[in-house]
């Protein structure tokens, strides 16, 4: 099946598969720990998502044209440092543009660097394949990582703090659950929607059987 | 530096703010290695091993190199540099003077690397003691009490997954959505400590 499709839905397939497929947390269980630590409000989550993007994309573009370059055995620390870099300009950008999301959540920014995902995209994609090919990886699994990041992050404000954005959805009389924007929320949000994804993919399984 | 605020450093790292349990850090060795007991106890001690000199490694870092040169803006690639040459170091260390330690931790050493507690144990320490007498000490306290936390949630989760391996779990909740779900239900107990002061 996927050699008749090689070229242009190949391309697509690239695109979308960190959307639902092979989606970075869900799916793959990749960086979990910014994605707990900074889903308590839809704001912070932008403010990660955006930073991720950025780091992931310059990343694997880079990687992907020095692959050839890098000797095999020292080729993590290489990419360590890469990722490292784009991560200086990335925070310096933030620092600059929209400090008060990044002083909330610098510790976790910081932390982006050793972000499994993206050492892991760069380690099993970038490093093997083309430069347009790791764009369009790069430009999925952060679409992936930011969309569950969101979606994460509206459930624990709105049940949390009963506003979305800062827009209050819920009325003041309703008392909000407050366990939801504590830590114990952000595992339970995670794990009822880790049952979801697997709940979809076992009826797709059965479906296609 | 007295009795009471090496109690305090204890309780903040170990129960309050447990890097697991509240600060989200190094959740990805958490989940991937708490199957059983003794690879939970082996990761749980190369963590704390670690943990402890590498703040004490990154804090002398800080403080007499990024500080005085002004290079504060470089100290995430400083860090990442010194922790993952330093683990590559301890494990040629441990493999030529403890053969045992090192066949007993070997395979978790390498993967400490990109545990993000480490970094964020090296964050935390350079951001809250920063220009506080007995910053080093410190430092190296709260990088060991926090392994220790790490590891005593480490022992947590495998004791009770060991168990969740005979229980009934539907379908969908299978793998790692009930060790998220059961994770929160211990970050609850672990809410109980909040507000602790000493």
């Amino acid at each position: 099946m996927a050699r008749e499709e090689k070229n242009n839905t190949g391309y697509l397939r690239e695109l979308t598969k960190g959307f639902i497929r092979e989606n970075p947390i869900f799916i793959l269980c990749l960086g979990l720990c910014p994605t707990l630590a900074v889903s308590n409000l839809v704001e912070n989550a932008f403010g990660m998502g955006i930073a991720f993007f950025f780091v992931l994309l310059c990343s694997n573009i880079t990687i992907s044209l020095v692959q050839k370059l890098i000797p095999d055995e020292v080729r993590i620390p290489c990419f360590i440092v890469i990722i490292a870099s784009f991560f200086t300009v990335a925070s310096l950008l933030m620092q600059w543009f929209i400090p008060d999301v990044y002083a909330r959540m610098s510790l976790y920014i910081n932390l982006i660097v050793v972000n499994c995902i993206i050492l892991g995209r760069a380690e099993a994609f970038a490093s093997k394949n083309s430069v347009f090919r790791s764009v369009l990886d790069a430009i999925g699994m952060g679409i992936g990582f930011t969309a569950s990041l969101f979606i994460i992050s509206a459930i624990r404000e709105v049940t949390g703090f009963g506003t979305f954005l800062g827009f209050r959805l819920i009325p003041e009389n309703i008392k909000p659950v407050t366990i939801m924007i504590l830590a114990p929320g952000a595992f339970f949000t995670i794990g009822f929607l880790m049952a979801l994804f697997n709940l979809i993919r076992i009826k797709k399984g059965k479906v296609s059987k | 530096m007295t009795l009471g605020q090496i109690i305090a450093l204890f309780m903040g790292s170990v129960f309050v703010q447990n890097f697991i349990f509240s600060r989200f850090l190094g959740l990805c060795p958490y989940v991937g290695v708490s199957k059983d007991t003794p690879s939970a106890m082996g990761m749980g001690f190369a963590v704390v091993f670690v943990m402890t000199t590498a703040s004490a490694v990154t804090w002398i870092l800080y403080r007499y190199i990024l500080i005085p040169f002004d290079l504060t803006y470089l100290k995430i690639v400083a860090f990442i540099l010194v922790i993952a040459s330093f683990v590559q170091f301890v494990e040629m260390f441990l493999k030529k003077t403890f053969p045992a330690l090192h066949r007993s931790l070997g395979i978790y050493l390498p993967l400490i690397t990109t545990n993000c507690a480490v970094l964020g144990v090296a964050f935390l320490n350079i951001t809250q003691f920063e220009s506080e007498s007995y910053g080093f000490a410190k430092s190296t306290l709260q990088g060991f009490f926090a392994g220790i936390g790490f590891m005593l949630a480490m022992l947590i989760m495998s004791g009770i997954r060991e168990k969740l391996e005979y229980a009934e779990i539907p379908e969908p909740m299978k793998g790692l959505a009930i060790v998220f779900v059961t994770a929160g239900l211990i970050s609850i107990a672990f809410l109980g400590f909040s507000g602790f002061k000493l």
